[in-house]
C-alpha cells in the first residue's frame, strides 16, 4: 500500500472513503441497524490508516510484523467492515450479511470470525489497553510494527483509558498511536453536557504523551500526523463531525444509531455521490 | 486403607513460581503481568531472572487484563497474576471480552483465592469467582489441590493455546499423592479419583480435597465406603465423573467458594438434569465476616468433621 503523502495517495484515500460512506449507509439502511453517525465521523481517519499508513498483507492476516489497528469504538462497524472489504480482506458480498443471524459481520467486531480484526471490542474502553499490550509486546521483541487505536471521544470517559494512558507513557511506547475521534457527541448528548473532556490535549500532555490536533476529515493532514515519528506515545486528537457528509446528520446526536427513512436515504445517497 | 496424602503441608505458591520460572527459561514467549503484586504473586525470582519480561502496570486491573490480551496478540504467552478477588471481579468485563470472547492465549492466575485473606474481609475474599468464571465460555478454569497439581496446571496452561484461569491459594495443603489406582496423571477436564467408594461420593476442589479425604477415612471406620474426587477443573466440568458419582446415590460437594454458582451449583445442574440424587453442598452461602481462615472454614462446615456429617446426611436421604 502507498506509504507517501503523494497527491495520488490522498486521492486514493478520498476515493476509498467516499465508497466506504456510501456502502456503510446502504448496509445500515438495508438492515435497519447500525451506528452511521460514528461511522461517518471516523471514515476519513480509518481510510487514511488502511490506504495510506498501515502495513499489512490481506493474504497473511496473522503476519507477525503487520501494523495493528484496534477499533476501540467497536460499534462503528460500518466504517471498519467497509475498510476491511475495500482493503481486500473479504468479498463485498459478505457486507450484504451485515448483522444477519449467524453472520461473520456481528454488530461489533469478532476477531475469530473476521481477518483484520485485532480484538473483540464493543464495550467501551477496552481497545486502548489491548493496543497498549500489543505495543509492549512489540517493544519487548524489538519488532518494527506500529500499533494504532481509535477511540471515540465519549469513550474517553471510561477510566480504563486513563490506566492505559499512564502505562503507555511510563513505558515510553513510541510505537503506539492513539487517535481520538473528537466529534464532541456521545450517544445521547454532547460530551460537554455529560462529563466534559476538555482540555483533552493538556490531559494527555500531562500524562506524558506527544499530542497533536488535526482536522479528522483532511486525509493529507491525517496522513502527515499518523506517519510522523515521536519518541513518546502519540495522541492524535482528530476533530470530526458526527454524520460527516450528510447534511441532515451532521453534528446531531440522534444519528449515533439512527437509520434514515426512504426519503432521507435518497437525499443522503445524492449527497454522498 | 492407606492415607496417601503426606502429613507435611506445602504452600503451592512455591510450586507456581518455580514452575513458571523453569518454563520461562525454555520459552521466551512467556511473560508475566502484575498489578503491583510481585510479592504476593511470589514472582520475585521471575523478576530477578527476567526483568524485561515482567510487566508491572501498577494498581490497575482493567489495563492489566487488556495488556495481557495485547501481549497475546503480539505472540507472547502472558501469565497475568493478581489477587483473585480483583483479577476476576474488578476486571470481569475485560476477562469476558478481551480474553474469553476474543479467545486470546492469556493465562489469568488468581492468587490468595477463596478466603485466604480471611481477616481482610469480604472485599478481599474471592468466593464468587467460580460462579463468574463458570458463566464464561471458552475459559478453562483450574483449581489445583496440591503442589503437584499446581505444577501440572501451570505447565498445561503454558502449553495450551487458549484462555485459562488458574485459581491458586496460599493456604498450606498436603501433597495428595497418586490417584487411588496408584498412577498420577493430570488431564484438564477430568477429575481425579483419589479414593474409591460406593456408598457416597464427595466432589471436592482445591484446598478442600485433603479434608474430604480425611472425612472419607473417618467414615470408613464406620463401615461406609466413600468415593473422593479432586475436581481440579471447574470449567469444563467432568460430566462422566459427576454422573458416575451420582450413581452411588448420595453426593456431597465441598469447595472454598459460594455454593450457588460454584461447584455445588454446577453439580446440582448436572445431576438434576441427568441423574437426580440427594446432594449436600458445603461451602459459603454469602459474604463472610472478618476472621482467620480456620474460623471461617469451621463456620461453613469446611472441616473433615463437617464434610463427614454432610456425607452421612446425604446417605440418610438416600435410604429415606
Amino acid at each position: 500500500m502507498p506509504a507517501t503523502d503523494s497527491p495520488e495517495t490522498v486521492d486514493i484515500i478520498k476515493e476509498k472513503a467516499a465508497w466506504m460512506r456510501r456502502r456503510a449507509l446502504r448496509m445500515v439502511v438495508e438492515k435497519n441497524l447500525g451506528h452511521i453517525g460514528g461511522d461517518f465521523s471516523a471514515t476519513d481517519i480509518v481510510a487514511t490508516l488502511f490506504f495510506g499508513v498501515l502495513r499489512y498483507d490481506v493474504d497473511r492476516p496473522d503476519w507477525a510484523d503487520r501494523d495493528r489497528f484496534v477499533m476501540s469504538k467497536g460499534h462503528a462497524t460500518g466504517v471498519l467492515y467497509t475498510a476491511l472489504c475495500a482493503a481486500g480482506y473479504f468479498e463485498e458480498a459478505l457486507l450484504d450479511t451485515y448483522m444477519e443471524p449467524g453472520s461473520r459481520l456481528n454488530g461489533h467486531p469478532n476477531r475469530n470470525y473476521l481477518p483484520g480484526v485485532e480484538a473483540n471490542t464493543g464495550p467501551l474502553g477496552h481497545g486502548f489497553p489491548i493496543a497498549t499490550g500489543i505495543a509492549i509486546s512489540g517493544a519487548m521483541r524489538g519488532a518494527t510494527y506500529r500499533t494504532y487505536v481509535l477511540t471515540g471521544d465519549g469513550e474517553q470517559q471510561e477510566g480504563s483509558n486513563w490506566e492505559a494512558a499512564m502505562v503507555a507513557a511510563h513505558r515510553g511506547l513510541s510505537n503506539l498511536t492513539l487517535i481520538v475521534d473528537r466529534n464532541r457527541l456521545q450517544q445521547g448528548a454532547r460530551t460537554s453536557e455529560t462529563t466534559a473532556l476538555d482540555p483533552l490535549d493538556d490531559k494527555y500532555r500531562a500524562f506524558g504523551w506527544d499530542v497533536i490536533e488535526v482536522d479528522g476529515h483532511d486525509p493529507a493532514a491525517l496522513h502527515q500526523v499518523l506517519t510522523a515519528k515521536s519518541d513518546k506515545p502519540r495522541c492524535v486528537i482528530a476533530h470530526t463531525v458526527k454524520g460527516k457528509g450528510v447534511s441532515f446528520m451532521e453534528d446531531k446526536a440522534k444519528w449515533h444509531h439512527g437509520v434514515p427513512n426512504a426519503e432521507e436515504y435518497e437525499i443522503a445517497k445524492k449527497e454522498l455521490a | 486403607m492407606m492415607v496417601a496424602q503426606t502429613a507435611e503441608r506445602f504452600d503451592c505458591r512455591k510450586a507456581w513460581a518455580t514452575t513458571l520460572e523453569a518454563l520461562a527459561q525454555d520459552d521466551e514467549r512467556i511473560v508475566a503481568v502484575v498489578n503491583d503484586s510481585v510479592g504476593s504473586s511470589n514472582l520475585g525470582g521471575f523478576q530477578a531472572a527476567y526483568p524485561d519480561r515482567l510487566v508491572n502496570v501498577g494498581i490497575a486491573e482493567q489495563v492489566m487484563v487488556g495488556v495481557g490480551a495485547g501481549l497475546a496478540n503480539g505472540g507472547h504467552i502472558p501469565f497475568v497474576s493478581a489477587a483473585s478477588c480483583f483479577l476476576t471481579g474488578r476486571a470481569l468485563e475485560q476477562v469476558k471480552a478481551d480474553v474469553a470472547y476474543s479467545n486470546y492465549n492469556v493465562k489469568l492466575v488468581g492468587q490468595s483465592s477463596g478466603v485466604a485473606y480471611g481477616e481482610l474481609g469480604a472485599t478481599h475474599h474471592s468466593i464468587e469467582d467460580f460462579a463468574w468464571l463458570r458463566a464464561l465460555p471458552q475459559i478453562t478454569t483450574i483449581v489445583p489441590a496440591d503442589p503437584w497439581e499446581t505444577e501440572q496446571a501451570v505447565k498445561w496452561a503454558a502449553s495450551h493455546d487458549g484462555p485459562v484461569y488458574l485459581r491458586l491459594s496460599r493456604m498450606k495443603v498436603p501433597d495428595l499423592g497418586p490417584d487411588v489406582d496408584g498412577t498420577r496423571a493430570f488431564v484438564p477436564g477430568k477429575a481425579r479419583v483419589m479414593r474409591q467408594g460406593d456408598d457416597a461420593a464427595i466432589l471436592a476442589t482445591g484446598t478442600i480435597v485433603h479434608l474430604a479425604l480425611a472425612a472419607a477415612e473417618a467414615l470408613a471406620l464406620e463401615g461406609l465406603s466413600v468415593r473422593v474426587l479432586s475436581v481440579h477443573t471447574i470449567n469444563p466440568l467432568d460430566a462422566d465423573a459427576v454422573l458416575g458419582a451420582a450413581k452411588t446415590g448420595a453426593v456431597v460437594t465441598a469447595e472454598e467458594a459460594l455454593v450457588s454458582g460454584g461447584l455445588g451449583g454446577a453439580v446440582a445442574e448436572m445431576t438434576s438434569a441427568n441423574h437426580p440424587v440427594p446432594l449436600e453442598r458445603i461451602g459459603f452461602a454469602g459474604f463472610q465476616s472478618t476472621g482467620d481462615v480456620d474460623t471461617l472454614f469451621e463456620a461453613a462446615g469446611l472441616t473433615a468433621t463437617g464434610i463427614a456429617e454432610a456425607t452421612r446426611r446425604a446417605i440418610t436421604r438416600k435410604m429415606g
